[in-house]
């Protein structure tokens, strides 16, 4: 199973926190309603979002989300940078849509 | 799985944004120190973090108190809120009371409650309106 640092290096995101790079992506969740990735996502799913507030960092904590990804050239605010190097949870970004994040994804992990 | 009862409480604060899920957090790795199976650790959290985020969005303070025994993990959150009107209607998903700006940040959907009554095995909610709430939210660690 690809993990955090692979996905990484094939798709091409930049690193903003680096956590756990050894966590296993299981899948993958797109959402940018906290309360629907409360509900709905799944543990060691990357999760593909526009939120950047300190919020998306506990959801992935309470979660067990592998990481974060944030598209559209979108950057974590100062505060979830901070709270993310102490749980110890990558946070990526991308200058791309969230559709095309997803898209590269979606292939990488049908392909293994 | 331990013998003895563990028990613990965190204050929160209403508005505390950037501190929301310090509490939950906490919990779930002490649980997971504990020993507690990973499914109730992961349902214990979920639960937790979803009444957490309440108190955060609606009330002025509140406290988690939780009780970690052999048989279950039993948390309760008491807040001084608005209290809920109408305790049917805010167990139905897509219902929330929640402003704008907080809904703009991912939240208010109406779906914290419903997911704190999925991932518990009981759940007791008792509010006074103008004056706060109270969640017990019980897990049992053994399957039946």
């Amino acid at each position: 199973m690809l993990k955090v640092n692979d996905i990484i290096e094939k798709i091409g995101l930049d690193i903003r926190v680096s956590g756990d790079m050894y966590k296993h992506v299981t899948g993958c969740y797109i959402s940018d309603l906290l309360s629907d990735v409360m509900a709905h996502s799944k543990d060691g799913e990357l999760w593909i979002t526009l939120q950047t507030h300190p919020n998306i960092v506990a959801v992935a904590v309470i979660k067990g989300l592998s990481c974060i990804v944030i598209t559209n050239g979108r950057l974590p605010e100062s505060d979830t940078v901070k709270k993310a190097e102490s749980e110890n949870i990558t946070i990526l970004t991308t200058p791309k849509t969230t559709f095309e994040t997803a898209g590269l994804l979606y292939n990488l992990l049908r392909s293994e | 799985m331990m013998d003895s009862i563990v028990e613990g409480c965190f204050q929160l604060m209403g508005g505390d944004f950037t501190n929301a899920g310090t509490a939950s957090s906490e919990l779930k790795s002490t649980l997971s120190k504990l020993g507690v199976s990973q499914e109730v650790v992961r349902r214990a959290a979920i639960a937790a973090f979803e009444a957490e985020m309440n108190i955060i969005i609606h009330a002025v303070a509140g406290t988690m108190h939780y009780v970690v025994s052999s048989e279950e993990v039993r948390i309760t959150l008491t807040d001084m809120g608005p209290g809920i009107q109408d305790i049917e209607l805010a167990m139905q998903e897509g219902y929330s009371t929640a402003p704008d700006w907080v809904r703009e940040m991912g939240w208010g959907a109406g779906m914290g409650l419903p997911n704190i009554k999925k991932n518990a095995d009981k759940l007791k909610i008792d509010s006074v309106v103008g004056e706060g709430t109270t969640l017990e939210i019980v897990i049992y660690t053994r399957k039946n």
